[in-house]
């Protein structure tokens, strides 16, 4: 097996406050490999943007890394600051977020924004970089890219922009992708062409993707592989098809049973208890265990295991045979 | 008996530049249809869905529904009353108490500056009802504490304040809710409760709603009957087991396709061909054939009729 691209072990992202301090992560650890797409999942508050942002380096102060260390293409990184980081950025970790028009600006053509990424981070000279633009843009799908170059982003249509997005994020080849939501913002018709891109882009060049979101449909029809978090820490790591087919940490269980299902037809919800626990009120123990049924004494004392590929950070993982 | 008719509603917006800028520039007035003739019933005690991406006027028809837009032609009635034309006001007074709305984003449509007790009973007291132990009883109706009502809107999370939406519904005792993309704003699993919850009021109050989404998988487990619109038309309306398992319209089938599924590991779904079109310039006849698979010469010319075909109503020249 080839070497993970990215490599995060033990990371803390810690937020000092007047009231204390917080953990929007905790502990999470997990790798993804070269043409892999890790989808890690969570419900709002449960860190996997925190953990994405950690890692391109875009936390917003006081929030910093406590603790843990990331590794990229065997180069550590989380200690790396200002112009150090900044050359990392682009050039070796792409982003995608949520909003396509808040990331692009508003201000420059499209062929102006992707020429000026590839002019910091590759050696070319403008010609190429127009040239290599308009390959890019119809790489990513876009209808008339030569023509198209010169427009400005407002001319184009959430799909469209969010193509443009993925496009300047690819452009100087990153090795590791974080697409932050990349769909929440558009239409079913349109996230499943952006899905199918992202996918399509992933296994052609190679690239890892970190692909965040709260939508278990797109983690299983795009994850190879799929970390569940809660609460800051990592429920469950592991194949997308083990984990959403028999998922070991009840609260992974709890999160499909309550997805209404096609086949499922009127019966009622299954429903987790409760809410995710605000951040300055963790439980003590494992995070879970004021929702959990099968919670025992050890749940309330001892903070759940920390775990690797293809375990739950339970003291009691549901068997695989229980799960009918 | 049907509690809501619907018929060839449609609303037209304005949407030109200011009247200088038209003369200086010689543009034409700019018109979007953002509801097109569209007809539909809702029996009393069912929950009829309206489905459909962003700007296929599903909110616009909700609004119009409660009387916060009136049509540009065609009517709504609710219980044979037309709120538009209606010029008796004590039996417009009579059937608006008995329509509530419940909004989106419950961060958005609780007044802050409130305390939960009196967002509760607000539509009660505005209509000079008397509302003691009213907010307390309401809210263990929707799983909060009595003890709640003396809070703010900001110490609630989403899906609390999603209850809370609820109960200000519930507290004039209507007959008709309608509920605009009620847990798009939530988390799953806070859904999932929610969900439960409508239902289960539902059930015990003789609710009818209208639901208006556009998550398949919501629609199909909440709805009696559904509506599947595109840009402003009504396309198909059936039974969710119709719909799901026998599907006419080339546009509801691409939209079943393309909708990511919990079971569908690794699949390459069918990809949908462009995107919606500009509501300003729908394209001619039927609004979807530019994007539609098996449209011909007639789907151009001619903008297809809703028909019904077995239990499902359809507008496709070529369903069958």
């Amino acid at each position: 097996m080839s070497e993970p691209v990215l490599s995060i072990r033990g990371l803390s992202v810690e937020i000092p406050s007047r009231t204390g301090t917080v953990k929007p992560v905790d502990g999470v650890s997990y790798d993804i490999r070269a043409g892999e797409i890790l989808g890690v999942v969570g419900e709002s508050g449960a860190g996997k943007s925190m953990a994405g942002n950690a890692v391109i380096g875009l936390l917003t102060p006081p929030a910093h890394i406590a603790a843990g260390e990331i590794w990229l293409n065997g180069t550590r990184i989380d200690a790396l600051q200002g112009e150090d980081m900044r050359r990392l950025r682009g050039k070796k970790i792409g982003m995608v977020f949520q909003d396509p028009l808040t990331s692009l600006n508003p201000l420059l053509s499209i062929g102006d924004q992707l020429s000026e990424t590839m002019l910091t981070h590759l050696d070319i000279s403008r010609n190429e970089a127009r040239k290599r633009s308009i390959a890019a843009l119809e790489e990513v799908g876009i209808p008339g890219a030569a023509e198209r170059i010169d427009s400005y982003p407002h001319e184009f249509s959430g799909g469209m922009r969010q193509r443009v997005v993925i496009a300047l994020a690819l452009c100087a080849e990153p090795s590791l992708i974080i697409a932050d939501e990349p769909t929440t913002a558009l239409d079913v018709s349109v996230q499943a062409q952006i899905i199918a891109l992202l996918k399509r882009l992933c296994r052609e060049r190679g690239t890892a993707v970190m692909l965040i979101t709260h939508d278990m449909g797109v983690i299983a029809e795009a994850a190879d592989r799929v970390a569940v978090m809660y609460a800051g820490r990592l429920a469950e790591l592991g194949n997308v098809r083990d984990v959403l087919t028999a998922p070991r940490h009840p609260y992974t269980q709890g999160l499909m049973a309550s997805t209404p299902l096609a086949s499922q037809g009127k019966a009622r919800l299954h429903q987790i208890e409760g809410a995710m626990p605000r951040l300055n009120k963790v439980p003590e123990g494992c995070p879970f265990h004021p929702r959990c049924t099968f919670a025992q004494d050890k749940c309330r004392a001892a903070p759940s295991p920390q775990i690797t590929d293809g375990a739950a950070a339970c003291w009691f993982p549901i068997a695989a045979e229980k799960v009918s | 008996m049907s509690l809501i008719s619907v018929k060839s509603l449609t609303r037209v917006f304005d949407v030109s530049k200011p009247w200088l800028n038209r003369v200086i520039e010689r543009r034409p007035k700019a018109l979007l249809t953002a509801v097109s003739e569209v007809d539909f019933e809702v029996a009393e005690r069912s929950t009829y869905a309206l489905v459909g991406e962003s700007g296929s006027g599903k909110s616009t028809i909700g609004r119009m529904l409660v009387g916060l837009l009136k049509p540009t032609s065609g009517n709504v009635e609710i219980n044979g009353v037309d709120l538009a034309s209606e010029s008796d006001a004590a039996k417009i007074d009579l059937i608006r108490s008995d329509i509530q709305m419940i909004f989106q984003d419950p961060f958005a449509s609780l007044n802050p500056r409130w305390r939960v007790r009196d967002i509760i009973v607000e539509p009660v007291v505005a209509r000079g009802g008397d509302a003691t132990g009213l907010a307390e009883k309401l809210l263990e109706q929707v799983g909060l504490s009595a003890l709640d009502a003396g809070k703010f809107p900001h110490e609630f999370s989403g899906g609390q304040r999603q209850r809370i939406c609820i109960a200000r519904a519930l507290s004039s005792e209507p007959k008709l809710i309608v509920c605009d993309e009620p847990t798009s704003a939530l988390d799953v699993s806070v859904q999932a409760q929610v969900l439960n919850l409508m239902s289960d009021l539902k059930d015990n109050f003789g609710l009818t709603y209208v639901l208006i989404s556009h998550d398949l998988t919501v629609v199909q487990h909440m709805a009696d009957r559904i509506g599947v619109l595109y840009l402003g038309r009504l396309v198909e309306e059936a039974s969710p087991e119709d719909l799901f398992a026998d599907t006419k319209h080339p546009y509801t089938k691409m939209l079943l396709e393309a909708a990511p599924r919990m079971d569908g590991f690794g699949r390459e779904a069918e990809l949908p061909e462009g995107e919606i079109p500009d509501p300003i310039n729908p394209p001619s006849g039927c609004a979807f054939h530019p994007r539609c698979p098996i449209a011909r010469d007639i789907c151009k010319a001619e903008r297809p009729v809703m028909r019904p075909l077995g239990n499902t109503r359809v507008a496709c020249h070529l369903a069958e």
